[in-house]
Protein backbone atom coordinates (compact mmCIF):
# COMPACT_ATOMS: atom_id res chain seq x y z
CA UNK A 1 0.00 0.00 0.00
CA UNK A 2 1.49 3.34 -0.97
CA UNK A 3 0.46 5.10 2.20
CA UNK A 4 1.66 2.44 4.63
CA UNK A 5 4.83 4.41 5.33
CA UNK A 6 2.94 7.66 5.87
CA UNK A 7 1.59 8.46 9.33
CA UNK A 8 0.16 11.90 8.63
CA UNK A 9 -0.85 13.70 5.47
CA UNK A 10 -1.65 17.40 5.68
CA UNK A 11 -3.12 18.72 2.46
CA UNK A 12 -3.22 22.47 2.11
CA UNK A 13 -5.14 23.22 5.31
CA UNK A 14 -6.41 26.63 6.31
CA UNK A 15 -7.85 27.75 9.64
CA UNK A 16 -8.91 31.24 10.71
CA UNK A 17 -10.04 32.63 14.03
CA UNK A 18 -12.10 35.66 13.10
CA UNK A 19 -9.96 37.83 10.86
CA UNK A 20 -6.72 36.15 11.97
CA UNK A 21 -5.50 33.34 9.74
CA UNK A 22 -3.73 30.87 12.04
CA UNK A 23 -2.92 28.26 9.39
CA UNK A 24 -2.58 29.38 5.79
CA UNK A 25 -2.30 26.63 3.21
CA UNK A 26 0.02 24.24 5.06
CA UNK A 27 0.94 20.89 3.43
CA UNK A 28 3.17 18.24 5.01
CA UNK A 29 3.72 14.51 5.03
CA UNK A 30 5.01 12.83 8.16
CA UNK A 31 6.40 9.32 7.86
CA UNK A 32 5.80 6.45 10.22
CA UNK A 33 8.50 6.03 12.82
CA UNK A 34 9.98 9.49 12.52
CA UNK A 35 10.27 12.17 15.16
CA UNK A 36 8.94 15.25 13.46
CA UNK A 37 9.38 18.75 14.85
CA UNK A 38 7.12 21.72 14.20
CA UNK A 39 9.08 24.87 14.89
CA UNK A 40 7.86 28.42 14.76
CA UNK A 41 7.51 31.62 16.75
CA UNK A 42 4.50 32.14 19.03
CA UNK A 43 1.33 32.40 17.01
CA UNK A 44 2.83 30.69 13.97
CA UNK A 45 0.01 28.13 13.89
CA UNK A 46 1.83 25.15 15.45
CA UNK A 47 -0.76 24.36 18.11
CA UNK A 48 -3.67 24.92 15.73
CA UNK A 49 -2.10 22.47 13.27
CA UNK A 50 -1.52 19.86 15.96
CA UNK A 51 -5.06 20.28 17.30
CA UNK A 52 -6.46 19.72 13.80
CA UNK A 53 -4.46 16.46 13.65
CA UNK A 54 -5.75 15.46 17.11
CA UNK A 55 -9.35 15.99 15.99
CA UNK A 56 -10.05 18.99 18.24
CA UNK A 57 -10.83 21.29 15.32
CA UNK A 58 -11.68 20.96 11.67
CA UNK A 59 -9.77 22.94 9.04
CA UNK A 60 -11.74 25.60 7.14
CA UNK A 61 -10.24 24.24 3.91
CA UNK A 62 -8.01 21.34 2.93
CA UNK A 63 -7.86 17.99 4.67
CA UNK A 64 -5.75 15.76 6.89
CA UNK A 65 -5.35 11.99 7.27
CA UNK A 66 -3.91 10.64 10.48
CA UNK A 67 -2.97 6.92 10.42
CA UNK A 68 -5.31 6.69 7.46
CA UNK A 69 -8.24 8.20 9.36
CA UNK A 70 -10.10 11.49 9.33
CA UNK A 71 -9.42 12.70 12.89
CA UNK A 72 -12.94 14.09 13.37
CA UNK A 73 -15.16 11.64 11.45
CA UNK A 74 -13.12 8.54 12.42
CA UNK A 75 -12.30 9.78 15.92
CA UNK A 76 -13.56 6.69 17.78
CA UNK A 77 -11.31 4.45 15.67
CA UNK A 78 -8.32 6.78 15.82
CA UNK A 79 -8.29 7.80 19.51
CA UNK A 80 -7.20 4.40 20.89
CA UNK A 81 -4.11 4.62 18.63
CA UNK A 82 -2.82 8.10 19.52
CA UNK A 83 -1.38 9.73 22.60
CA UNK A 84 -1.80 13.43 23.29
CA UNK A 85 0.10 15.83 25.53
CA UNK A 86 -1.53 19.25 25.53
CA UNK A 87 0.51 22.43 25.80
CA UNK A 88 -0.99 23.11 29.21
CA UNK A 89 -3.65 21.83 31.57
CA UNK A 90 -5.69 18.70 31.18
CA UNK A 91 -5.53 17.22 34.68
CA UNK A 92 -7.97 17.17 37.58
CA UNK A 93 -6.37 19.23 40.39
CA UNK A 94 -7.81 16.83 42.96
CA UNK A 95 -6.52 13.58 41.47
CA UNK A 96 -3.28 11.73 42.37
CA UNK A 97 -0.76 10.81 39.64
CA UNK A 98 -1.08 7.04 40.10
CA UNK A 99 -4.86 7.33 40.21
CA UNK A 100 -4.87 9.38 36.99
CA UNK A 101 -2.72 6.78 35.22
CA UNK A 102 -4.95 3.95 36.45
CA UNK A 103 -8.03 5.86 35.25
CA UNK A 104 -6.58 6.49 31.80
CA UNK A 105 -5.37 2.86 31.61
CA UNK A 106 -9.02 1.77 31.86
CA UNK A 107 -9.85 3.59 28.60
CA UNK A 108 -7.51 1.38 26.54
CA UNK A 109 -7.49 -2.30 25.60
CA UNK A 110 -3.82 -3.02 26.24
CA UNK A 111 -2.54 -0.22 28.43
CA UNK A 112 0.95 0.15 29.76
CA UNK A 113 1.55 -0.43 33.47
CA UNK A 114 0.75 2.74 35.48
CA UNK A 115 3.45 2.09 38.08
CA UNK A 116 6.08 1.45 35.39
CA UNK A 117 5.22 4.73 33.60
CA UNK A 118 5.31 6.63 36.86
CA UNK A 119 8.86 5.40 37.42
CA UNK A 120 9.80 6.03 33.80
CA UNK A 121 9.01 9.75 34.09
CA UNK A 122 10.52 9.93 37.58
CA UNK A 123 7.31 10.57 39.54
CA UNK A 124 7.25 7.40 41.65
CA UNK A 125 7.91 9.38 44.83
CA UNK A 126 4.90 11.68 44.25
CA UNK A 127 2.47 9.01 42.99
CA UNK A 128 0.06 9.81 45.83
CA UNK A 129 0.47 13.59 45.93
CA UNK A 130 -2.49 15.65 44.69
CA UNK A 131 -1.90 17.05 41.20
CA UNK A 132 -2.48 20.58 42.45
CA UNK A 133 0.61 20.24 44.67
CA UNK A 134 2.92 19.14 41.83
CA UNK A 135 5.50 21.53 40.38
CA UNK A 136 5.12 22.69 36.78
CA UNK A 137 7.74 20.22 35.59
CA UNK A 138 6.16 17.32 37.49
CA UNK A 139 2.78 18.22 35.99
CA UNK A 140 4.30 18.11 32.50
CA UNK A 141 5.90 14.74 33.18
CA UNK A 142 2.55 13.34 34.35
CA UNK A 143 0.93 14.67 31.17
CA UNK A 144 3.62 12.87 29.20
CA UNK A 145 3.05 9.60 31.09
CA UNK A 146 -0.71 9.89 30.45
CA UNK A 147 -0.04 10.38 26.74
CA UNK A 148 1.90 7.09 26.76
CA UNK A 149 -0.51 4.95 28.84
CA UNK A 150 -2.38 3.58 25.81
CA UNK A 151 0.84 2.46 24.04
CA UNK A 152 0.18 4.85 21.14
CA UNK A 153 1.41 4.34 17.57
CA UNK A 154 1.47 8.09 17.18
CA UNK A 155 2.30 10.61 19.87
CA UNK A 156 1.60 14.36 19.84
CA UNK A 157 3.69 16.47 22.19
CA UNK A 158 2.88 20.18 22.29
CA UNK A 159 5.88 21.93 23.85
CA UNK A 160 6.66 18.91 26.04
CA UNK A 161 9.63 20.31 27.95
CA UNK A 162 8.33 23.84 28.61
CA UNK A 163 8.72 24.45 32.36
CA UNK A 164 10.89 21.37 32.94
CA UNK A 165 14.22 21.58 34.74
CA UNK A 166 17.30 20.38 32.79
CA UNK A 167 17.20 16.97 34.45
CA UNK A 168 13.55 16.35 33.57
CA UNK A 169 14.22 17.61 30.07
CA UNK A 170 17.02 15.08 29.63
CA UNK A 171 14.71 12.30 30.90
CA UNK A 172 12.07 13.37 28.40
CA UNK A 173 14.54 13.43 25.53
CA UNK A 174 15.73 9.92 26.40
CA UNK A 175 12.12 8.80 26.51
CA UNK A 176 11.39 10.21 23.05
CA UNK A 177 14.51 8.51 21.69
CA UNK A 178 13.46 5.15 23.10
CA UNK A 179 9.93 5.60 21.69
CA UNK A 180 11.49 6.27 18.32
CA UNK A 181 13.54 3.09 18.66
CA UNK A 182 10.25 1.24 19.28
CA UNK A 183 8.85 2.62 16.03
CA UNK A 184 6.46 5.17 17.53
CA UNK A 185 5.82 8.23 15.37
CA UNK A 186 6.25 11.44 17.35
CA UNK A 187 5.05 14.90 16.36
CA UNK A 188 6.34 17.61 18.65
CA UNK A 189 6.18 21.37 18.70
CA UNK A 190 8.88 23.31 20.43
CA UNK A 191 10.57 26.66 20.86
CA UNK A 192 13.80 24.97 21.82
CA UNK A 193 16.21 24.82 18.92
CA UNK A 194 18.46 22.48 20.88
CA UNK A 195 15.49 20.21 21.46
CA UNK A 196 14.60 20.13 17.76
CA UNK A 197 18.20 19.59 16.73
CA UNK A 198 18.74 16.82 19.30
CA UNK A 199 15.52 14.89 18.83
CA UNK A 200 13.99 15.40 15.43
CA UNK A 201 14.58 13.40 12.28
CA UNK A 202 12.94 16.18 10.30
CA UNK A 203 11.84 19.68 11.12
CA UNK A 204 9.25 21.96 9.58
CA UNK A 205 9.64 25.65 10.32
CA UNK A 206 6.30 27.45 10.11
CA UNK A 207 5.57 31.15 10.31
CA UNK A 208 2.28 33.00 9.83
CA UNK A 209 0.63 29.60 9.25
CA UNK A 210 2.87 28.82 6.28
CA UNK A 211 5.69 26.34 5.78
CA UNK A 212 8.96 28.24 5.40
CA UNK A 213 11.48 25.39 5.60
CA UNK A 214 11.47 21.60 5.77
CA UNK A 215 14.28 19.12 6.20
CA UNK A 216 16.60 17.27 8.52
CA UNK A 217 18.45 19.43 11.02
CA UNK A 218 21.66 19.12 9.00
CA UNK A 219 19.87 19.90 5.72
CA UNK A 220 18.49 23.05 7.30
CA UNK A 221 21.86 24.21 8.58
CA UNK A 222 24.07 23.02 5.71
CA UNK A 223 24.61 25.34 2.78
CA UNK A 224 23.91 28.14 5.18
CA UNK A 225 27.53 29.21 5.54
CA UNK A 226 27.69 32.58 7.09
CA UNK A 227 30.37 35.05 6.21
CA UNK A 228 31.38 35.78 9.73
CA UNK A 229 33.22 34.37 12.63
CA UNK A 230 32.10 34.62 16.21
CA UNK A 231 33.89 34.22 19.46
CA UNK A 232 33.32 34.69 23.15
CA UNK A 233 35.91 36.43 25.26
CA UNK A 234 36.10 38.91 28.16
CA UNK A 235 34.14 42.11 27.56
CA UNK A 236 35.80 45.37 26.52
CA UNK A 237 38.38 44.10 24.03
CA UNK A 238 39.77 46.69 21.62
CA UNK A 239 37.56 45.82 18.64
CA UNK A 240 38.96 48.53 16.36
CA UNK A 241 42.54 47.50 17.18
CA UNK A 242 41.70 43.88 16.41
CA UNK A 243 40.16 44.89 13.08
CA UNK A 244 43.35 46.74 12.17
CA UNK A 245 45.49 43.74 13.16
CA UNK A 246 43.35 41.56 10.91
CA UNK A 247 43.74 44.09 8.07
CA UNK A 248 39.95 44.65 8.00
CA UNK A 249 37.88 47.85 8.04
CA UNK A 250 37.70 49.36 11.57
CA UNK A 251 33.98 48.45 11.89
CA UNK A 252 34.50 44.82 10.87
CA UNK A 253 34.83 43.65 14.46
CA UNK A 254 31.92 44.37 16.77
CA UNK A 255 30.95 43.29 20.26
CA UNK A 256 27.38 42.09 19.59
CA UNK A 257 26.53 41.43 23.21
CA UNK A 258 28.84 41.85 26.18
CA UNK A 259 31.60 39.29 25.63
CA UNK A 260 30.33 38.10 22.24
CA UNK A 261 32.26 39.33 19.21
CA UNK A 262 31.57 39.05 15.49
CA UNK A 263 34.27 39.39 12.84
CA UNK A 264 32.91 40.16 9.36
CA UNK A 265 35.27 38.68 6.87
CA UNK A 266 35.90 35.55 4.85
CA UNK A 267 37.01 33.04 7.53
CA UNK A 268 40.18 32.02 5.70
CA UNK A 269 42.93 30.03 7.48
CA UNK A 270 45.08 33.17 7.37
CA UNK A 271 42.40 35.25 9.11
CA UNK A 272 41.95 32.60 11.81
CA UNK A 273 45.74 32.48 12.33
CA UNK A 274 45.94 36.28 12.61
CA UNK A 275 43.09 36.24 15.07
CA UNK A 276 44.78 33.60 17.20
CA UNK A 277 48.03 35.57 17.11
CA UNK A 278 46.22 38.68 18.36
CA UNK A 279 44.66 36.69 21.21
CA UNK A 280 48.13 35.36 22.12
CA UNK A 281 49.69 38.84 22.03
CA UNK A 282 46.89 40.28 24.20
CA UNK A 283 46.60 37.22 26.47
CA UNK A 284 42.91 36.77 25.61
CA UNK A 285 41.31 33.55 26.83
CA UNK A 286 38.40 32.75 24.57
CA UNK A 287 35.29 30.82 25.59
CA UNK A 288 34.00 29.75 22.20
CA UNK A 289 34.91 30.09 18.53
CA UNK A 290 32.39 29.42 15.79
CA UNK A 291 32.79 29.76 12.09
CA UNK A 292 30.99 28.76 8.92
CA UNK A 293 27.84 26.73 9.48
CA UNK A 294 24.96 28.60 10.99
CA UNK A 295 23.26 27.11 13.98
CA UNK A 296 19.65 26.03 13.62
CA UNK A 297 18.76 28.98 15.81
CA UNK A 298 20.29 31.41 13.33
CA UNK A 299 18.50 29.71 10.43
CA UNK A 300 15.27 29.88 12.37
CA UNK A 301 15.66 33.54 13.27
CA UNK A 302 16.61 34.48 9.74
CA UNK A 303 13.65 32.59 8.22
CA UNK A 304 11.05 33.79 10.68
CA UNK A 305 12.18 37.40 10.87
CA UNK A 306 12.03 38.10 7.15
CA UNK A 307 9.38 40.64 6.35
CA UNK A 308 9.06 41.75 9.97
CA UNK A 309 9.66 45.31 11.06
CA UNK B 1 -4.63 9.69 -2.45
CA UNK B 2 -5.76 8.33 0.87
CA UNK B 3 -6.08 4.59 1.10
CA UNK B 4 -8.88 2.84 2.91
CA UNK B 5 -7.67 1.62 6.29
CA UNK B 6 -6.98 -2.10 6.08
CA UNK B 7 -9.82 -3.15 8.35
CA UNK B 8 -13.55 -3.78 8.18
CA UNK B 9 -13.72 -4.79 4.49
CA UNK B 10 -12.40 -8.33 4.76
CA UNK B 11 -13.31 -9.32 8.29
CA UNK B 12 -15.95 -11.94 8.78
CA UNK B 13 -19.20 -11.09 10.52
CA UNK B 14 -18.19 -13.26 13.49
CA UNK B 15 -15.00 -11.33 14.17
CA UNK B 16 -16.85 -8.07 13.51
CA UNK B 17 -19.25 -9.06 16.28
CA UNK B 18 -16.26 -9.91 18.48
CA UNK B 19 -14.75 -6.51 17.75
CA UNK B 20 -18.01 -4.80 18.62
CA UNK B 21 -18.20 -6.77 21.84
CA UNK B 22 -14.62 -5.83 22.70
CA UNK B 23 -15.39 -2.17 22.02
CA UNK B 24 -18.46 -2.18 24.24
CA UNK B 25 -16.52 -3.99 26.98
CA UNK B 26 -13.83 -1.34 26.77
CA UNK B 27 -16.44 1.44 26.90
CA UNK B 28 -18.11 -0.08 29.95
CA UNK B 29 -14.73 -0.45 31.68
CA UNK B 30 -13.86 3.18 30.92
CA UNK B 31 -17.21 4.47 32.17
CA UNK B 32 -16.94 2.47 35.41
CA UNK B 33 -13.38 3.71 36.09
CA UNK B 34 -14.46 7.27 35.28
CA UNK B 35 -17.46 7.00 37.63
CA UNK B 36 -15.26 5.71 40.44
CA UNK B 37 -12.84 8.62 40.06
CA UNK B 38 -15.65 11.18 39.73
CA UNK B 39 -17.13 9.89 43.00
CA UNK B 40 -13.74 9.97 44.74
CA UNK B 41 -13.18 13.55 43.55
CA UNK B 42 -16.67 14.55 44.73
CA UNK B 43 -15.94 13.12 48.18
CA UNK B 44 -12.63 15.01 48.27
CA UNK B 45 -14.43 18.34 47.74
CA UNK B 46 -15.70 19.13 51.21
CA UNK B 47 -17.69 22.20 50.18
CA UNK B 48 -19.59 20.22 47.58
CA UNK B 49 -20.56 17.59 50.15
CA UNK B 50 -21.68 20.37 52.48
CA UNK B 51 -24.03 21.73 49.83
CA UNK B 52 -25.38 18.36 48.81
CA UNK B 53 -25.68 16.61 52.18
CA UNK B 54 -25.66 18.97 55.15
CA UNK B 55 -27.75 21.87 53.87
CA UNK B 56 -30.82 19.78 52.91
CA UNK B 57 -30.66 17.85 56.18
CA UNK B 58 -30.13 21.08 58.09
CA UNK B 59 -33.20 22.65 56.48
CA UNK B 60 -35.24 19.55 57.32
CA UNK B 61 -34.24 19.45 61.00
CA UNK B 62 -34.26 23.23 61.57
CA UNK B 63 -37.66 24.01 60.06
CA UNK B 64 -39.32 20.98 61.66
CA UNK B 65 -38.06 21.93 65.14
CA UNK B 66 -38.38 25.73 64.90
CA UNK B 67 -41.96 26.87 64.68
CA UNK B 68 -41.46 28.93 61.51
CA UNK B 69 -44.16 27.37 59.36
CA UNK B 70 -47.04 27.27 61.80
CA UNK B 71 -49.61 27.51 59.00
CA UNK B 72 -48.70 23.95 58.00
CA UNK B 73 -50.41 21.21 60.00
CA UNK B 74 -47.68 18.59 59.62
CA UNK B 75 -44.34 20.40 59.09
CA UNK B 76 -42.26 17.23 58.55
CA UNK B 77 -44.66 15.87 55.91
CA UNK B 78 -44.45 19.27 54.21
CA UNK B 79 -40.65 19.50 54.50
CA UNK B 80 -39.57 16.01 53.34
CA UNK B 81 -40.69 16.46 49.69
CA UNK B 82 -39.26 20.00 49.60
CA UNK B 83 -35.94 18.86 50.98
CA UNK B 84 -35.78 15.93 48.54
CA UNK B 85 -36.22 18.50 45.75
CA UNK B 86 -33.55 20.71 47.36
CA UNK B 87 -31.13 17.77 47.46
CA UNK B 88 -31.68 17.08 43.76
CA UNK B 89 -31.10 20.74 42.97
CA UNK B 90 -27.86 20.89 44.94
CA UNK B 91 -26.39 17.71 43.45
CA UNK B 92 -27.58 17.91 39.84
CA UNK B 93 -27.21 21.67 39.40
CA UNK B 94 -24.70 23.04 41.91
CA UNK B 95 -22.22 20.19 42.48
CA UNK B 96 -22.27 18.87 38.93
CA UNK B 97 -22.23 22.33 37.37
CA UNK B 98 -19.41 23.78 39.47
CA UNK B 99 -17.22 20.68 39.12
CA UNK B 100 -17.77 20.54 35.36
CA UNK B 101 -17.05 24.28 35.03
CA UNK B 102 -13.68 23.87 36.70
CA UNK B 103 -12.89 20.74 34.68
CA UNK B 104 -13.50 22.83 31.61
CA UNK B 105 -11.25 25.59 32.97
CA UNK B 106 -8.42 23.15 33.75
CA UNK B 107 -8.59 21.57 30.29
CA UNK B 108 -9.71 18.22 31.70
CA UNK B 109 -12.70 18.05 29.36
CA UNK B 110 -10.45 18.86 26.42
CA UNK B 111 -7.86 16.25 27.40
CA UNK B 112 -10.51 13.54 27.83
CA UNK B 113 -11.73 14.41 24.33
CA UNK B 114 -8.64 12.80 22.80
CA UNK B 115 -8.94 9.57 24.80
CA UNK B 116 -11.14 6.60 23.81
CA UNK B 117 -13.58 7.63 26.58
CA UNK B 118 -16.13 9.36 24.38
CA UNK B 119 -18.11 12.41 25.38
CA UNK B 120 -21.03 10.04 25.77
CA UNK B 121 -18.93 7.95 28.15
CA UNK B 122 -18.00 11.01 30.19
CA UNK B 123 -21.65 12.11 30.41
CA UNK B 124 -22.66 8.58 31.44
CA UNK B 125 -20.07 8.62 34.24
CA UNK B 126 -21.24 12.04 35.43
CA UNK B 127 -24.86 10.85 35.38
CA UNK B 128 -23.98 7.76 37.46
CA UNK B 129 -22.03 9.96 39.89
CA UNK B 130 -25.05 12.23 40.37
CA UNK B 131 -27.42 9.28 40.81
CA UNK B 132 -25.22 7.60 43.44
CA UNK B 133 -25.01 10.83 45.47
CA UNK B 134 -28.76 11.35 45.12
CA UNK B 135 -29.53 7.83 46.34
CA UNK B 136 -27.43 8.45 49.47
CA UNK B 137 -29.17 11.83 49.97
CA UNK B 138 -32.62 10.30 49.56
CA UNK B 139 -31.92 7.51 52.05
CA UNK B 140 -30.57 10.00 54.60
CA UNK B 141 -33.46 12.43 54.16
CA UNK B 142 -36.11 9.70 54.45
CA UNK B 143 -34.33 8.28 57.52
CA UNK B 144 -34.05 11.68 59.25
CA UNK B 145 -37.65 12.45 58.27
CA UNK B 146 -38.80 9.16 59.82
CA UNK B 147 -36.82 9.97 62.96
CA UNK B 148 -38.66 13.30 63.09
CA UNK B 149 -41.99 11.48 62.93
CA UNK B 150 -42.76 11.29 59.20
CA UNK B 151 -44.82 8.30 58.04
CA UNK B 152 -42.69 6.64 55.35
CA UNK B 153 -45.04 5.50 52.58
CA UNK B 154 -44.71 3.31 49.46
CA UNK B 155 -45.33 6.53 47.56
CA UNK B 156 -41.61 7.24 47.89
CA UNK B 157 -41.14 4.86 44.94
CA UNK B 158 -43.17 6.86 42.37
CA UNK B 159 -41.71 10.04 43.87
CA UNK B 160 -38.28 8.79 42.77
CA UNK B 161 -39.50 8.99 39.16
CA UNK B 162 -40.44 12.64 39.64
CA UNK B 163 -37.05 13.32 41.30
CA UNK B 164 -35.38 11.72 38.28
CA UNK B 165 -37.14 14.15 35.94
CA UNK B 166 -36.06 16.97 38.25
CA UNK B 167 -32.49 15.67 38.03
CA UNK B 168 -32.60 15.93 34.24
CA UNK B 169 -33.91 19.51 34.44
CA UNK B 170 -31.36 20.71 37.02
CA UNK B 171 -28.43 18.87 35.43
CA UNK B 172 -29.37 20.63 32.21
CA UNK B 173 -29.23 24.03 33.98
CA UNK B 174 -25.93 23.17 35.68
CA UNK B 175 -24.31 21.99 32.46
CA UNK B 176 -25.63 24.95 30.47
CA UNK B 177 -23.95 27.36 32.91
CA UNK B 178 -20.79 25.22 33.21
CA UNK B 179 -20.37 25.08 29.45
CA UNK B 180 -20.94 28.76 28.71
CA UNK B 181 -19.63 30.81 31.67
CA UNK B 182 -16.10 31.25 32.95
CA UNK B 183 -15.42 28.90 35.88
CA UNK B 184 -15.51 31.65 38.56
CA UNK B 185 -18.66 33.27 37.11
CA UNK B 186 -20.25 29.83 36.97
CA UNK B 187 -19.36 29.21 40.61
CA UNK B 188 -20.98 32.46 41.70
CA UNK B 189 -24.01 32.05 39.44
CA UNK B 190 -24.70 28.46 40.51
CA UNK B 191 -24.57 29.38 44.20
CA UNK B 192 -26.71 32.50 43.71
CA UNK B 193 -29.28 30.58 41.70
CA UNK B 194 -29.31 27.85 44.36
CA UNK B 195 -30.12 30.36 47.12
CA UNK B 196 -32.71 32.14 44.96
CA UNK B 197 -34.46 28.87 44.08
CA UNK B 198 -34.26 27.67 47.69
CA UNK B 199 -36.18 30.77 48.78
CA UNK B 200 -38.67 30.73 45.90
CA UNK B 201 -39.04 26.97 45.54
CA UNK B 202 -41.63 26.23 48.20
CA UNK B 203 -39.05 23.97 49.82
CA UNK B 204 -38.72 25.31 53.38
CA UNK B 205 -42.02 27.21 53.54
CA UNK B 206 -45.27 27.20 51.49
CA UNK B 207 -45.33 29.09 48.20
CA UNK B 208 -48.47 31.02 49.16
CA UNK B 209 -46.38 32.91 51.72
CA UNK B 210 -44.85 34.77 48.75
CA UNK B 211 -46.54 38.00 47.55
CA UNK B 212 -48.92 37.46 44.58
CA UNK B 213 -46.74 38.16 41.53
CA UNK B 214 -43.72 36.51 43.11
CA UNK B 215 -45.73 33.37 43.73
CA UNK B 216 -46.84 33.24 40.08
CA UNK B 217 -43.25 33.62 38.88
CA UNK B 218 -41.98 31.09 41.40
CA UNK B 219 -44.48 28.49 40.20
CA UNK B 220 -43.05 28.74 36.69
CA UNK B 221 -39.52 28.00 37.94
CA UNK B 222 -38.17 24.43 38.14
CA UNK B 223 -37.57 24.39 41.93
CA UNK B 224 -41.22 24.98 42.90
CA UNK B 225 -42.37 22.75 40.06
CA UNK B 226 -40.24 19.88 41.41
CA UNK B 227 -41.06 20.44 45.10
CA UNK B 228 -44.81 20.69 44.46
CA UNK B 229 -44.80 17.67 42.12
CA UNK B 230 -43.01 15.51 44.69
CA UNK B 231 -45.33 16.79 47.42
CA UNK B 232 -48.36 15.93 45.30
CA UNK B 233 -47.11 12.35 44.91
CA UNK B 234 -46.09 11.82 48.54
CA UNK B 235 -49.18 13.39 50.11
CA UNK B 236 -52.40 11.76 48.82
CA UNK B 237 -54.43 14.45 50.56
CA UNK B 238 -53.06 17.16 48.23
CA UNK B 239 -53.56 15.26 44.97
CA UNK B 240 -51.23 15.11 41.99
CA UNK B 241 -49.92 18.56 40.98
CA UNK B 242 -50.43 18.15 37.25
CA UNK B 243 -49.76 21.81 36.36
CA UNK B 244 -46.44 21.86 38.21
CA UNK B 245 -45.55 18.47 36.75
CA UNK B 246 -46.01 19.79 33.21
CA UNK B 247 -43.83 22.82 34.04
CA UNK B 248 -41.15 20.47 35.42
CA UNK B 249 -41.23 18.32 32.28
CA UNK B 250 -40.84 21.39 30.08
CA UNK B 251 -37.71 22.42 32.01
CA UNK B 252 -36.43 18.83 31.76
CA UNK B 253 -36.70 18.96 27.98
CA UNK B 254 -35.59 22.55 27.39
CA UNK B 255 -32.51 22.73 29.63
CA UNK B 256 -30.61 19.67 28.36
CA UNK B 257 -31.35 20.75 24.78
CA UNK B 258 -30.01 24.23 25.53
CA UNK B 259 -26.93 22.74 27.20
CA UNK B 260 -26.28 20.44 24.23
CA UNK B 261 -26.67 23.42 21.90
CA UNK B 262 -24.44 25.94 23.70
CA UNK B 263 -22.00 23.86 25.76
CA UNK B 264 -18.36 24.64 24.87
CA UNK B 265 -15.82 21.99 25.87
CA UNK B 266 -12.98 24.53 26.08
CA UNK B 267 -13.08 27.80 28.03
Amino acid sequence: MPTAAVAIEIDCIEKSYGPRRAVDGLSLEIERGEVFGLLGPNGAGKTTTVEILEGYRSPDAGGVRVLGCDPVADGPALRPRIGVMLQSGGLYPGIRPLEALQLFAAYYDEPDDPQRLLELVGLDDVGRTLVRRLSGGQYQRLSLALALIGRPELLFLDEPTAGMDPHARATTWDLVRSLRADGVTVVLTTHGMDEAEQLCDRIAIVDHGKLVALGTPSELTNGQTSNDLRFRAPTGLDAAGLATALRLAPGAVVELHPGEYAVSGEPTPALVADLAAWWRDHDVHIGELRVGRRSLEEVFLRLTQEGRP
Amino acid sequence: MSAVPPVSTTVTSASAADARKATSRRRARGVMAQTKVELALTLRRGESLLVSMLIPLGVLVFFSKVDAISSVKDPVAFLVPGVLALAVMSTAMVSLGIATGFERRYGVLKRLGSTPLSRGGLLAAKTLNVLVIEIVQTVLIVAVGAALGWDVTWRVIPALGVLLIGTVAFAGIGMLMAGTLRAEANLAAANALYLFLLFTGGMAYPLDKLPGVAETIARALPAAALAESVRGVLDPGRGFASGEFVVLCLWAVAMPLAAARWFRWEE
